[in-house]
């Protein structure tokens, strides 16, 4: 392999000093300023990877962020990242890339063989294969699918690299920094209006700083070098390179995507950054993407774009061949061939599929003796591995006859350009068909819309089917005036830049070369590179039936590719309108869906990662917990101790240990989580009411009352202990999970239906700590803290009373949710700490042992008490858990009410709650279900009933459960079958669920 | 990403800020009613594709319920106003006349 740069060319690269990468395990140099692909090329290799589907080889045919061929994987270890785009991966000193999608090299592919058999997997090839027998697909076809399937490895290891967001308003934002963004942004900052001005590539100037022209009197790059400057001294500009504006959304909401760390591992900071932005206008400058030939033979490594082709030598100082063969359809492609002969490559001839020819770039290239061929084609590559040379025949015609075959090692093709408007298109902008440029361009009557009813989005230069520089430039001056006057500026920059533009003779739209090609050259003629869609598949698509674009698409996978069909959309509904009959427009496009190109998972992550993915709520005694054994549980964001487990205990034995110790003698419990809500005002009362199903306007101040909340729809959706506080103050604990849901339930209701209610809320759960002390001396021990009087008469059950213990100003609440004595604390958060220690000094005489979460619920369930979320899910109401008695029958509404009246709640053959002893002491399984006789529709065993909680009770020594059984309170004593996911049989008998205690003589203690 | 003006707290509220909360004005129907007048409040919501009337909450702002009208399908919005009202403004229904002559929603709009 040998050099392939031109000494004097390459205006993006330092080409005195080099810069050392790896590809493919070779050590290979290229420039600073190189991206991948030129320095892969101009080391003199042109494969750079294998196609999706048939393996084929392939090289790189765009020098943009619209290549499908050259996708790597980049780097090693945990910054290993796969389908790379060699085309916009700026070099560094070390940059490690390895191609993908072959085996076991790039050069000799086993994959290859399904080249082999390509006419046995044309279009829909799966759908047609794999649909039977059904019993194939867990075995055979899907492992054969996840194989084949896509291309570059997953990572494995975690991203050492840090990720951020930034967020940004401003006035208007410019996508695209070529010439048509530069001057939308000098018109547009002109008048004061707030602008930032976003370019992907690391280069402002775009095709120009390849193309050259000129701009009011001076070459083209140096109009945007001193336009840059113009716009770096304006404060109301904000320019970013490596930043691609990623898609357009409601509402002038964007995404911008920015690279920084890339080419520099080694540097601080974030590798990406996500600007999410709100523009009140935004200007899509995004430019034009040229268009492929559909000829046979045209994915063979050396057929490139003639755009890329230019890009390479004038950029990079790379020729991508040593004899270049041009075909085009439109004079641009003259360029190219001009580039070429400029820099002493040859030019073999330009194939010119027009029969007259084109305008004066045509003659340009001629009188640079370069012979051109009109009205002719390319029939077909002739190559494997790269291009060997070219079969000419007349365009119009079958191709059935080579006319001549010419020696070349690439072929630079031109087939009209098409205009970005995938960024218009995003949020709804429409577009029209240029039959006479043969290009779908932005309709200005039919823009996206913001919230104000106007379009917000304008396209500009060749984004909005402008492709000479003059009207490039006017029509950008123009949509920098209109955004600065949408935004309430008037523009002072009122002179549109003069530019020569060079005049153009009309393409000719070719679908296909040649333009009645058989089959044989359809099949060998690519739309698509990435997913390997031919002429041929589209057509057959056509034949089969398929008349939308959007099906065609998913069923030849036409676009899908991780390129979304940057190159082959165009191509592709030109060939299904052909071969429909119909119109291009009536094809219309597929639908343009952001990002425009992928970014990066840490990008859309942002800062969100470990521990700041969620925040974690901690209670007061949080850091105590930690120190004491906690085995952590999260309840929601909150984190809670499952179980305290001490030394040489599993966690089991210490549930086992806590839940015996609060039974025999004495627990203590964090239950500062249970949400905490003060409703308060002289409708208060009238207010819970509505809220619960219970009465809660006739408890006495000092009382305390279990009640039940109901969603409109009448399911439970949450519980706990009311207290009325005073005359017109209540204080309603929710679940741990419940306190904001609940909160906002109650605001709902009070902000827009009984909204002249008076009565306030405010959610109290964080401001105090809740210590719940538990067991048979736990009155002993509260009373060591010294304070107030807790015995029966002055603290009966359901009371509260506020007082001192240890010295800390107290509410003590007498409930239980374990069916001891108990008492629950509550005091500022701030003591929470200092009255938890003094607790367990005071209750060390007691052997008081702190207990978790596990033995909160074994405790419950011995007592059959409810968990919202275990007993409940949405769909369980009050009357299945056998709640009756807390639902009033005095009141005339509450919510839930009128639903819990309909047919189906009322119905007596609902699931209802009981408990389960299963047989040999066994422990069911959590969710299991009792089978009843018969079977369904789908052939599995028709249901009765399911376990909704179930524990190791270690107090009855043996498995317990509650659970939902059809009409199950009437079933009492009989045996239910579970059979369990191990192939062995449970069996289970209804009981009541409330295993310990039933007359409640502990709680009342 | 759609934004609201919330007119409780005065803010244009990005998407993210707010919950949204389905259809507005919608009359509870409790005990006593019938089987259809309940479910119709339960279940029953328009669908359009214009003009269509929302309740949305600046759940992570001022937390205060609004009422938005909008169209859905262009996602222009006409307006957006207090929850304490069981009808939108007249204000609000001649900006909507004005913008999309002819427009109907429930009850509202061209007879």
């Amino acid at each position: 392999m040998t050099s392939r740069r031109i000494a004097g060319k390459g205006r993006f690269i330092d080409s005195s000093s080099k810069v050392a990468f790896t590809f493919d395990g070779r050590r290979l140099t290229g420039h600073p300023g190189d991206t991948l692909a030129s320095a892969v090329l101009g080391a003199g290799q042109v494969i750079m990877g294998r196609s999706f589907k048939y393996h084929r080889p392939r090289g790189p045919v765009a020098a943009g962020p619209e290549e499908p061929n050259a996708l790597v994987e980049l780097g090693q270890g945990n910054r290993f990242e796969p389908n790379q785009r060699a085309t916009t991966t700026a070099l560094f000193d070390g940059l490690y890339a390895t191609s993908q999608n072959r085996w076991p090299s790039l050069e000799y592919d086993i994959g290859g063989i399904n080249a082999k058999l390509a006419r046995l997997l044309p279009a829909g090839f799966y759908y047609k294969t794999f649909m039977y027998p059904r019993e194939f697909w867990k075995d055979i076809y899907e492992p054969f699918i996840r194989k084949a399937a896509g291309l570059g490895k997953a990572p494995t290891e975690k991203d050492p690299d840090t990720y951020e967001h930034v967020h940004y308003h401003t006035d208007i934002t410019i996508l695209g920094g070529g010439v048509a963004g530069l001057q939308a942004a000098l018109t547009a900052a002109s008048g004061g209006a707030r602008v930032l001005l976003l370019e992907q590539s690391p280069h402002w100037g775009g095709r120009v700083m390849a193309d050259g022209g000129e701009i009011d009197g001076k070459p083209a790059a140096d109009w945007v070098a001193a336009t840059i400057t113009a716009l770096e001294e304006m404060d109301n500009v904000t320019m970013r390179l490596n930043c691609m504006g990623a898609g357009v959304y409601d509402h002038g909401y964007l995404l911008g995507y920015e690279r920084l760390r890339d080419d520099t591992p080694s540097l601080p900071g974030p590798r990406h950054r996500l600007w999410r932005i709100r523009s009140t206008r935004v200007i899509t400058a995004t430019g034009a993407i040229e268009r492929p030939l559909s000829f046979a033979g045209n994915d063979i490594p050396g057929v490139m774009l003639a755009s890329a082709v230019r890009d390479y030598l004038e950029l990079y100082g790379v020729a991508v061949g040593r004899k270049v063969v041009v075909v085009t359809n439109n004079d641009d492609g003259y360029r190219t061939a001009i580039a070429l002969k400029a820099a002493y490559v040859d030019v073999p001839c330009v194939i010119d599929a027009r029969p007259l020819g084109g305008g004066p770039l045509m003659r340009e290239a001629e009188a640079m003796g370069i012979p051109v061929e009109r009205g002719r084609a390319i029939g077909k590559v002739k190559g494997g591995q790269y291009v060997e040379g070219v079969a000419i025949c007349s365009h119009d015609g079958s191709g059935g006859v080579f006319e001549r075959e010419i020696e070349c090692d690439a072929v630079a093709m031109s087939g009209g350009w098409s205009p970005v408007v995938h960024l218009w298109s995003h949020c709804g902008g429409k577009l029209t068909w240029d039959a006479e440029q043969a290009l779908f361009r932005p309709d200005a009557k039919r823009p996206p819309t913001g919230a104000d009813g106007e379009g917000f989005v304008l396209p500009a230069g060749a984004a909005d089917g402008e492709l000479l520089l003059g009207d490039v430039l006017g029509n950008a001056h123009d949509a920098g005036r209109e955004a600065a006057k949408a935004v309430g500026k008037t523009a002072k920059v009122r002179r549109r830049p003069v530019a020569v533009s060079v005049a153009q003779a009309p393409i000719l739209p070719v679908w296909m070369m040649p333009a009645r090609a058989g089959y044989e050259l359809r099949s060998k003629a690519w739309l698509d590179y990435q997913n390997d869609v031919k002429v041929s598949d589209v057509a057959l698509a056509a034949q089969e039936g398929y008349q939308s674009v959007e099906h065609t698409k998913r069923y030849t996978t036409l676009g899908m590719a991780t390129d979304q069909g940057k190159l082959s959309n165009i191509n592709g509904l030109a060939v299904l309108s052909d071969a429909l009959g119909q119109e291009i427009p009536v094809t219309g496009t597929t639908t343009f869906r952001p990002p425009y190109t992928p970014i990066s998972m840490g990008a859309i992550a942002g800062e969100a990662r470990g521990k700041v993915f969620q925040p974690v709520r901690r209670t007061p005694m949080h850091d105590w917990h930690d120190t004491h054994g906690a085995d952590w549980e999260p309840v929601g964001q909150w984190r809670r101790p499952y179980a305290y487990v001490r030394r040489g205990e599993t966690v089991h034995d210490a549930v086992t240990r806590e839940v015996k110790n609060v039974r025999q003698g004495v627990g203590i419990l964090d239950a500062s989580t249970l949400g905490k809500i003060l409703v308060k005002g002289p409708d208060a009362g009238k207010f819970l009411d509505m809220m619960y199903t219970n009465m809660m306007s006739t408890l006495a101040p000092g009382k305390c009352r279990y009640g039940l909340m109901c969603s409109e729809n009448g399911f439970l959706m949450d519980d706990g202990v009311v207290a009325r506080i005073d005359e017109d103050t209540w204080l309603c604990h929710t679940t741990t999970g419940g306190a904001d849901h609940i909160h906002a339930h109650m605001e709902e209701w009070l902000q827009t239906e009984w909204w002249d209610w008076k009565v306030w809320t405010a959610n109290l759960t964080e401001q105090y700590a809740q210590i719940a002390v538990v067991g048979p001396r736990a009155r002993t021990v509260l009373e060591a803290l010294g304070g107030m009087r807790l015995h029966p008469q002055a603290l009966p059950f359901m009371s509260w009373t506020d007082g001192q213990l240890a010295g800390f100003d107290v509410r003590v609440f007498r409930i239980s949710f374990s069916g001891e004595l108990s008492f629950e604390i509550a005091v500022k958060a701030g003591h929470g700490p200092a009255l938890w220690e003094k607790i367990l000094e005071a209750g060390a005489e007691c052997g008081i042992q702190p207990y978790g979460t596990e033995a909160l619920h074994v405790l419950r369930a011995e007592k059959g008490y409810i968990m919202i979320g275990d007993e409940t899910d949405g769909t369980v109401i009050p009357q299945d858990l056998g709640l009756n008695w807390a639902i009033s029958k005095k009141k005339d509404d509450f919510i839930g009410k009128r639903a819990q009246e309909r047919v189906h709640m009322a119905d007596p053959d609902r699931w209802k709650l009981v408990g389960l002893l299963a047989y040999d002491d066994a422990v069911l399984r959590d969710g299991a279900y009792a089978v009843a006789e018969g079977r369904n529709a789908n052939g599995q065993r028709n249901v009765q009933g399911r376990v909704t909680s179930t524990y190791y009770s270690p107090t009855l020594g043996r498995g317990i459960a509650m659970g939902l059984v059809h009409d199950g309170p009437n079933r009492m004593g009989e045996v239910l079958d579970f059979p369990g996911t191990d192939g062995k049989l449970y069996r289970a008998q209804i009981v009541d669920p409330v295993f310990y205690d039933k007359s409640g003589g502990r709680l009342h203690g | 990403m759609l934004t609201f003006r919330c007119p409780v707290c005065g803010v244009d509220a990005e998407e993210t800020e707010l919950s949204p909360g389905g259809e507005a004005h919608l009359k509870r129907y409790g005990p006593g009613s019938s089987d259809e007048d309940f479910s119709g409040y339960l279940f029953q919501r328009e669908n359009p594709r214009g003009v269509h009337f929302e309740r949305w909450r600046h759940a992570y702002g001022c937390g205060k319920w609004f009422h938005a009208a909008r169209c859905t399908q262009t996602l222009e919005v006409f307006g957006t106003y207090p929850a304490q009202t069981t009808e939108p403004p007249q204000e609000i229904l001649d900006t909507i006349t004005k913008k999309r002559p002819g427009w109907t929603w429930r009850e509202l709009g061209a007879k």
